[in-house]
């Protein structure tokens, strides 16, 4: 037995020593290719831009599916530009007898607008089996029976393509698929209220829906073709237009999403074949686009391969950036046709050791930094995160952006106790709002990844105040222009004025008690964040009792208003103010309207500034605004403003252009990427050492030595034994 | 015999009916429809409608256990817990949340799960014979008591430690294997090295010392004494007498896990990235896709049971004296 361990350990070093890298996870052919190579932790559910929402699913979608307009890379503040149209969306506003009335004009004077949008012609969709035709023109794969697809796994086996050119029909058809029970667009509840003739579309499709057998409703299909409505219009081949209520200016922004790029009917046909569903060849798996890259590898269970898609018109790399673009080499290959990439691998990782590992061997082009990973590599110094020296001899870069996304702990208003309006119950939560040292949580939960939040609105959305005026007075001192968290003897006043002199609740005679909701999974430091908000509470005698549940138990006390506190987070869909007071406004209370304001905030005052704000463009009277609601936010205090958290990304020394930011989900086609400098250095990096497999050898053998002899010894004192029994 | 595995079947659909009925309470009665289509759908826009047409189209709208408004047997059989049992029991487990086909992707893990799994059973069974082997050999010996020691050493940690050392050695220090990954075909076998020596060596500190239990109980018994009397040798009595009789228990052992391998292993398979239906089954805990979760406990069950059934035969194929009746 011994000797065929050793046997199979010299096959497989020998083996081994045939390939300097055996730890290459990718086949040695693709070493000098022009691939970028990525890993994702959890499967996008769908790649259907009509469901597709959050960006585990967005960084795949966008990168095929082409919406009308996109955002500039590299101008900040966010900048709306153009993507498949010719120019800018042409917006008009009508009152109430079809005149048409200035943008500046009041939101009660506008009655309804309208966007138009021009496309470009001559843009191709990527080749794919649903526009295959035959010689008579009819279509190859619509009417598939499972014979016909014997020995078809994936969308690739089918050995015919074909393809087709834009048109406005594509994406008005997307949009009404946005009211379809078959899809359930997750937008869909916010489009209603705006898209005219949209909410009662979908009341049309949900009894055809209805009428339908089980056989019909698998196959998840409606011919949106017969179904018409007011606000959407196809103009000419090019050209639509989407009619909507009143005014929404942030409308615009929607339209650099993922649900209101184009779909092809023919597509929507082909996927609705049962003997494809039952493959898993659907719409979800197999997106069907104009964008620079086509999906041609998609099994979610270990990897998704995007390529080059040979139909996309080209694009060229943008002229202009911020002035420290320059200096970032984030410019140099402005005016170059994009996309630079051949081909995109995604592979799946979903543990943080590994894909950190195969980051540092070279085998990942970019990584984000788990806390397990942190202190490998950054390093603090002189108040600023650097790299450590190790990674930056590797020639790894840091990329740092504040993200656009709220993470707060926040208050009931409906609640008794801890809610309400009046001054001893806005002291309370202020008091508790300076207790809170959300620094200390950054510094010890998130390796100082974040920004402490002064108000709803983060650095780079319009209204965000710097300075002495971006500094909450009520929480913070002002010291030469930074903020100060204030002591804990204000914080103790305040409670003092409140009404609860250290804590003590005077109704009870006991410390005051807080009941906290969160929403757990059970993460390991959980227990260590609790006790830290325990103890911020204890600060100012306040006794917190955390209550952790699942996500639905914990939305349905919020919706029934049954919390007291709660910790959430919001990420912005869009670069606007608008974004984020509405979290705030009156009439989205969740618990009341069941709408997306958790704290259930109503202010007469804030919700008509909201109002006028909401559909204002980005003036200095619109700024005034902005710093108006904020202050009394800042005063009611529903939240103790948390934190905006920062994204660290590490990119190795051959990726260029990368510019991290959160709203330019189609990034893949600026990236470009030295094949043959990542070649030599993973040689470099990845040279297998051979000399331990001698040492187990070695090992084995000498353990065989006093074995054999324990062995004699052994048989030879039984012999004696036997003997001397004679 | 064929009376003895029939009954065994009838036995199972009694157990088949309770796990499904423990799967259904917790996942349509503890985490309601409701729950799920709210998971699925998110919380930023979703309206009620959305909610309820979620749930319409995947068929949770019907009364879970009794259809008052149905008449006859439909009273029974329109309902969610009838529906739902049928499927199970007829193999056919339906769309994942996803809308994904979960028989397909069941086809498709099984694969990756069964190349690890396979070399991990094989190389690991003849790893801990070999151990328990030599320990029972050089029993009373101070290699049997630092065997034996060092056995119960590597029964005290951790899997997930094994898992961890055997990645940072031989994939990020010698550098031998990837790190993790997994690629079909015979380009496999350089991604499943390390989870297979890993899932070996984790697993030889119990299987050694179970093992060296069965053939110390063998080497005590008077047909060992009979052989050592005819004067054949330590090494003739422990291979061709002890080990053959200590084999039954070990088989037997064995076979009542062949058929739970095409489970795969939930830790092996999520740190390895081997696509297998172990990490399926980690991921739909992870995403609540309640739908896998019920098929993959459901399927368990099924091949847990024709493990138990194999073993049972396969008791009458190494042991002459047992008889099924």
């Amino acid at each position: 037995m011994l000797q065929k361990v050793v046997a199979l350990l010299l096959v497989l070093s020998l083996l081994a020593c045939g390939d300097a890298t055996p730890n290459n996870p990718y086949p040695a052919s693709e070493a000098q290719q022009d691939i970028y190579y990525n890993a994702f932790a959890i499967q996008p559910r769908y790649l259907d831009p009509a469901k597709s929402y959050t960006t585990d699913q967005t960084a795949f979608v966008m990168q095929i599916y082409e919406p009308p307009l996109q955002y500039h890379y590299l101008m900040r503040p966010y900048e709306l530009t153009t993507l498949t149209t010719a120019q800018m969306p042409q917006i008009k506003y009508f009152d109430q007898n079809d005149r048409e009335v200035s943008a500046s004009a009041r939101e009660t004077r506008v009655a309804y607008s309208e966007y138009i949008i021009t496309i470009q012609p001559g843009i191709l969709y990527q080749p794919h089996p649903a526009f295959a035709k035959n010689e008579e023109g009819q279509y190859l794969y619509h009417v598939l029976t499972t014979r016909d697809i014997l020995g078809i796994e994936t969308l690739s086996d089918f050995k015919e393509t074909g393809s087709r050119e834009l048109t406005a029909d594509d994406y008005v058809y997307q949009i009404k698929r946005l009211a379809s029970p078959t899809v359930n667009s997750p937008i869909y509840g916010l489009m209603r209220d705006y898209i005219i003739g949209l909410a009662e579309l979908n009341q049309q499709l949900v009894q055809v829906y209805d009428e339908q057998t089980p056989e019909q409703q698998a196959l998840a299909y409606i011919d949106l073709n017969n179904y018409d409505i007011e606000g959407l219009q196809v103009v000419d081949r090019y050209t639509y237009k989407v009619k909507l209520h009143g005014k929404y200016p942030q409308f615009k922004y929607w339209l650099a999403m993922p649900f209101f790029a184009p779909m092809p009917q023919e597509a929507l046909v082909f996927y609705a074949q049962m003997p494809l569903i039952k493959k898993n060849i659907t719409l979800d798996w197999f997106p069907v686009g104009t964008g620079p890259y086509m999906m041609t590898e998609n099994n979610p269970n270990r990897r998704m391969v995007m390529e080059k898609n040979p139909n996309f018109r080209g694009e060229p790399y943008p002229l202009q950036g911020m002035p420290e673009d320059l200096t970032k080499g984030l410019l140099a290959d402005a005016g170059e046709t994009m996309p630079f990439i051949d081909k995109v691998v995604f592979t799946l990782e979903k543990e943080n050791i590994p894909r950190w590992s195969k980051f540092l061997q070279g085998y990942y082009d970019s990584s984000g930094i788990e806390s397990d990973n942190f202190d490998q590599a950054i390093q603090a110094g002189g108040g600023q995160a650097s790299l450590t020296p190790e990674l930056e001899a590797q020639g790894i870069a840091l990329l740092k952006e504040v993200q656009l996304t709220d993470f707060y702990w926040g208050f009931n208003m409906l609640d008794d106790q801890v809610g309400g309006y009046s001054v001893k119950q806005q002291k309370l939560r202020q008091a508790i709002s300076i207790a809170f040292d959300v620094e200390e949580f950054i510094a010890i939960f998130l390796n100082e990844r974040g920004l402490p939040a002064q108000g709803p609105l983060p650095p780079g959305i319009f209204g965000h105040a710097e300075g002495v005026q971006g500094i909450n007075p009520y929480v913070y001192n002002d010291v030469n222009g930074r903020a100060m968290r204030k002591g804990l003897d204000e914080a103790k006043r305040l409670m003092f004025e409140a009404g609860y002199p250290n804590g003590i609740n005077p109704a009870t005679g006991r410390r005051l008690i807080v009941n906290m909701d969160v929403s757990s999974r059970g993460d390991p430091d959980e227990k260590a964040r609790f006790a830290w908000m325990r103890k911020q509470f204890d600060k100012i005698g306040i006794n917190l009792n955390i209550r952790a549940t699942d996500w639905n138990r914990f939305r349905a006390k919020q919706e029934k208003g049954l919390i007291q506190m709660y910790f959430m987070g919001w990420v912005a869909d869009y670069p606007d103010p608008e974004n984020f007071f509405f979290l705030f406004n009156g009439d989205n209370g969740k618990a009341l309207q069941g709408g997306v304001n958790s704290s259930n905030y109503n202010n007469p005052r804030f919700n008509r500034l909201f109002n006028r704000m909401k559909n204002m463009e980005d003036t200095p009277e619109r700024e005034k605004i902005i710093q108006e609601m904020t202050d009394i936010l800042r005063k009611d205090a529903p939240w103790v403003w948390g934190f905006h958290p920062e994204s660290y990304l590490l990119k190795q020394d051959w990726v260029h252009n990368i510019n991290i930011n959160q709203m330019v989900r189609g990034s893949m086609k600026y990236i470009r990427v030295d094949s043959q400098l990542r070649a030599q250095q993973r040689k470099a990096w990845n040279q297998a050492t051979y000399w331990p497999i001698l040492v187990v050898v070695a090992f084995f053998l000498l353990l065989l030595l006093p074995l054999i002899i324990s062995y004699r010894n052994k048989e030879h004192r039984s012999v004696q034994k036997r003997f001397k029994d004679k | 015999m064929f009376a003895y595995i029939t009954r065994r079947i009838l036995y199972a659909i009694p157990i088949l009916i309770g796990v499904n009925l423990i799967t259904f309470l917790l996942f349509f009665v503890v985490n309601t429809p409701r729950d799920m289509a709210v998971t699925h759908l998110g919380d930023k826009y979703t309206t009620e409608e959305a909610i309820e047409q979620w749930i319409k189209s995947h068929g949770y709208d019907k009364p879970r256990f009794f259809d008052a408004e149905a008449s006859g047997l439909k009273k029974i059989t329109n309902t969610l817990i009838f529906t739902q049992t049928k499927n199970m029991f007829l193999l056919q487990f339906g769309t994942s949340d996803t809308g994904r086909d979960i028989g397909q992707d069941v086809k498709e893990r099984m694969g990756p799960s069964l190349a690890v799994a396979i070399p991990a059973l094989l190389f690991g069974l003849a790893t801990n014979i070999f151990v328990a082997l030599l320990l029972t050999f050089f029993r009373r010996s101070y290699l049997d008591l630092y065997g034996v020691s060092f056995c119960v050493a590597l029964m005290s940690i951790s899997s997930l430690f094994y898992i961890i050392i055997g990645q940072f050695l031989l994939g990020k220090i010698f550098r031998w294997v990837p790190i993790s990954g997994y690629i079909g075909g015979w380009s496999a076998a350089k991604f499943v090295l390390l989870p297979v020596i890993v899932s070996v060596v984790a697993g030889v500190g119990s299987g050694a010392r179970w093992y060296r239990t069965l053939l110390l109980e063998e080497v005590n018994k008077d047909y060992i004494r009979t052989a050592r009397a005819k004067g054949l040798s330590s090494m003739q009595v422990l291979f061709k007498h002890a080990l053959k009789n200590a084999m039954i228990p070990i088989l037997t052992g064995v076979v009542v896990v062949i058929p739970t391998l095409f489970m795969g292993s939930l830790l092996l398979e999520s740190f390895f990235s081997i696509p297998g239906l172990g990490s399926y089954t980690i991921d739909a805990i992870r995403s609540q896709d309640f739908a896998i979760v019920r098929s993959m406990v459901y399927l368990g069950a099924v091949l847990y049971i024709v493990g138990l059934i194999l073993t049972d035969i396969s008791y009458t194929l190494v042991d002459p004296r047992v008889r099924l009746q």
